[in-house]
């Protein structure tokens, strides 16, 4: 045990903990946002009511149909993101040619309907979600105790980002979809089915936040809440980050988690404030966000 | 500005000037007469919200920039203006005007940050300052946290007539709504006003005309934020209370929501959507949950397939500008 500015490290290091766990969530959101943006050129507000559907549909799938973790961590983003293609269907490519403005308050719409939905029939309480088993315990690293599911959520959001970075600036499909966002009637020229690609981007987008949903079950309470509180946070970081690049929101997403941990040690007072108020200085500074092309 | 020189545009306006005139007249006789059959404290309540989405309007409908954000300058005025009547003992026209400033002061802070960034950015700036906002009223402590401002005085305006009364209220509240609408009605018809719509239709070529159009956009957040702030301040000392409801961003939306249902952009559309919502959540309480997926609903609604909006469509049948 010893002490780091007059702190314990014990806390120190656990809230640098919880701050690298919201950075995790921030940076798994805010690039689905980036993503769905760059594509559909919306501002997916449903973003947040996706998230804590993930989170809902692992709890009731352990509940009703007794499926674990392991599947609900496959099984969600597929059943999620496919419920984003239908709304991407049914209302987001009406919108995609409209002023943004339209966008932003549609899928708003939708997140209160979702939201409202799912307080009427569980309430506002919120449920727990067990640990799955095989993640129980943690390791004892001797400056701090590290859970294991902690440890995972950290490394298996690590390893998506980076794959999807991947899938976009790597891989010939990501090419397409690059090339689509730039000039998508060019695209289209070449033989390519934009809409097509445009409804299934919408869908991963959507099952990126399931996903970040279904690894926040264990740790947070699953309440229909959830997703309004976090959303907000994410539109302040999209907007630290800008929304120009996909590593970008990556590496905001988690830089941010760990300040708003270290503010919970050195001045809780502020803990909820302090992304909103690094928008603020970043605004001031750099107006065009810190990767972002100037928009 | 010399539009008048076009015959045109001058029986243009003068059209507009009869239907405004006449949907004027309608409102003042409407509110004039509905207290012998509506509660007063309902009444009161549509008139701040209808205030509230006027001021809204002046920058969606105007300028085009959506504000996700403005239960910041509601809320926060509605606080002052009650800690002002209730701890300092100000005079409730007072606490009024300084629930008023105080939310242009903020406005001018929170505009300055949000003109920074174009488009879609500046709804995402304007929620988070909010946001940012409502924890700081969750934390401070003159708030009252969860239990906010309760039991605020309403006074005696200028010393004179007792604001207990309701119907006393009722025309104090009623004058103050109608003196700042015809305010954004001379404000959106002024040469400034023309201005902001050129900034709302093409900002590039504004710019290129010589408008500095970063200042325009300023003053008119500024002024929309001041009026949302006197509707805020007004609704403390109708309901006496300030809570954080009014500082939440369910209340920015739900602005956004009675400005779109009735009409983005027409004079009376946010009066008639504010009576609207604030009606539907009345007499639709005892549904619980269910309201917000009614409002979901009619967002989404409204965007698809009724995006001129209740009195946008009116006007659209009639050929005339309301």
């Amino acid at each position: 045990m010893f002490e780091i500015f007059g702190i314990p490290s014990q806390a120190l290091f656990g809230q640098l903990l919880i701050g690298l766990i919201n950075g995790s969530f921030y940076a798994l959101l805010s690039l689905g946002l980036a993503v769905i943006f760059g594509m559909l050129n919306i501002i997916n507000f449903t973003h947040g009511a996706q998230y804590m559907m993930g989170a809902f549909a692992a709890y009731l799938l352990l509940q009703y149909l007794g499926l674990n973790y392991w599947v609900a961590l496959i099984v969600v983003p597929i059943l999620i993101g496919a419920s984003g293609i239908v709304v991407e269907r049914l209302f987001l490519q009406y919108v995609r040619k409209l002023d943004q403005v339209y966008g932003l308050i549609l899928t708003f719409g939708l997140a209160l309907m979702i939201e409202g939905f799912f307080r009427n029939y569980f309430g506002s309480s919120g449920e727990p979600y067990q640990v799955p088993d095989l993640l129980q315990g943690g390791q004892n690293l001797g400056f701090m105790f590290l859970p294991n599911y902690r440890a995972w959520v950290i490394a298996f959001s690590l390893i998506v980002c980076f794959a999807t970075w991947f899938a976009i600036e790597q891989t010939r499909f990501g090419s397409y979809l690059r090339a689509a966002t730039e000039n998508p009637t060019l695209v289209r020229a070449f033989g390519i089915n934009v809409p097509r690609m445009v409804t299934l981007t919408y869908g991963f987008g959507v099952a990126l936040a399931a996903l970040a949903g279904v690894m926040a079950a264990p740790i947070y309470n699953v309440s229909p809440q959830m997703g309004s509180d976090v959303i907000i946070v994410v539109f302040a970081v999209v907007v630290i980050g800008g929304m120009g690049s996909i590593l970008g929101a990556i590496v905001t997403g988690f830089v941010l988690g760990i300040v708003e941990g270290l503010t919970k040690v050195f001045y809780p007072e502020a803990s909820d404030t302090v992304i909103f108020v690094i928008m603020v200085i970043v605004l001031l500074v750099r107006p065009a966000g810190l990767f972002g092309r100037s928009a | 500005m010399e539009q008048a020189a076009d015959p045109r545009a001058l029986q243009k306006r003068q059209e507009t000037t009869w239907s405004v005139g006449v949907g004027f007249a309608l409102l003042v006789a409407f509110f004039a007469v509905a207290p012998s059959f509506l509660y007063p404290v309902f009444l009161m309540q549509a008139l701040c919200f209808a205030l509230f989405a006027c001021a809204f309007n002046l920058l969606i409908g105007y300028v085009g920039l959506l504000s996700f954000g403005h239960a910041l300058f509601f809320g926060w005025a509605s606080y002052l203006c009650a800690h002002a009547a209730k701890h300092w003992g100000l005079p409730p026209e007072a606490a009024v005007l300084f629930g008023t400033a105080s939310a242009a002061v903020l406005g001018l802070v929170a505009g300055f940050l949000a003109i920074r960034r174009q488009g879609i950015y500046f709804a995402m700036i304007t929620l988070a300052l909010a946001q940012m906002m409502y924890f700081v009223a969750l934390r401070a402590p003159f708030t009252g946290g969860e239990d906010g401002i309760q039991d605020v005085p309403r006074g005696r305006l200028f010393g004179l007539f007792d604001l207990s009364h309701e119907m006393t209220m009722y025309v104090f509240v009623l004058v103050t709504v109608l003196a700042g609408f015809l305010f954004i009605y001379r404000v959106i018809n002024s040469p400034f006003g023309e201005v902001l719509k050129a900034i709302r239709e093409n900002e590039p070529r504004a710019v290129s005309l010589g408008y500095k159009t970063e200042r325009y956009k300023l003053v008119a957040f500024v002024l929309s934020a001041t009026l949302a702030g006197l509707a805020g301040a007004l609704k403390a000392l109708v309901f006496q209370l300030a809570s954080l409801t009014d500082v939440y961003w369910t209340m920015s939306g739900e602005v956004v929501l009675m400005t779109l249902v009735g009409g983005l952009g027409t004079v009376f559309g946010p009066v008639v959507g504010a009576f609207l919502i604030v009606a539907l959540e009345t007499y639709l309480a005892q549904l619980g949950e269910w309201v917000l997926v009614i409002q979901g609903a009619i967002f989404v609604l409204c965007v698809l397939v009724f995006r001129r909006g209740i009195v946008g469509e009116l006007a659209n049948i009639l050929h005339v500008k309301l």
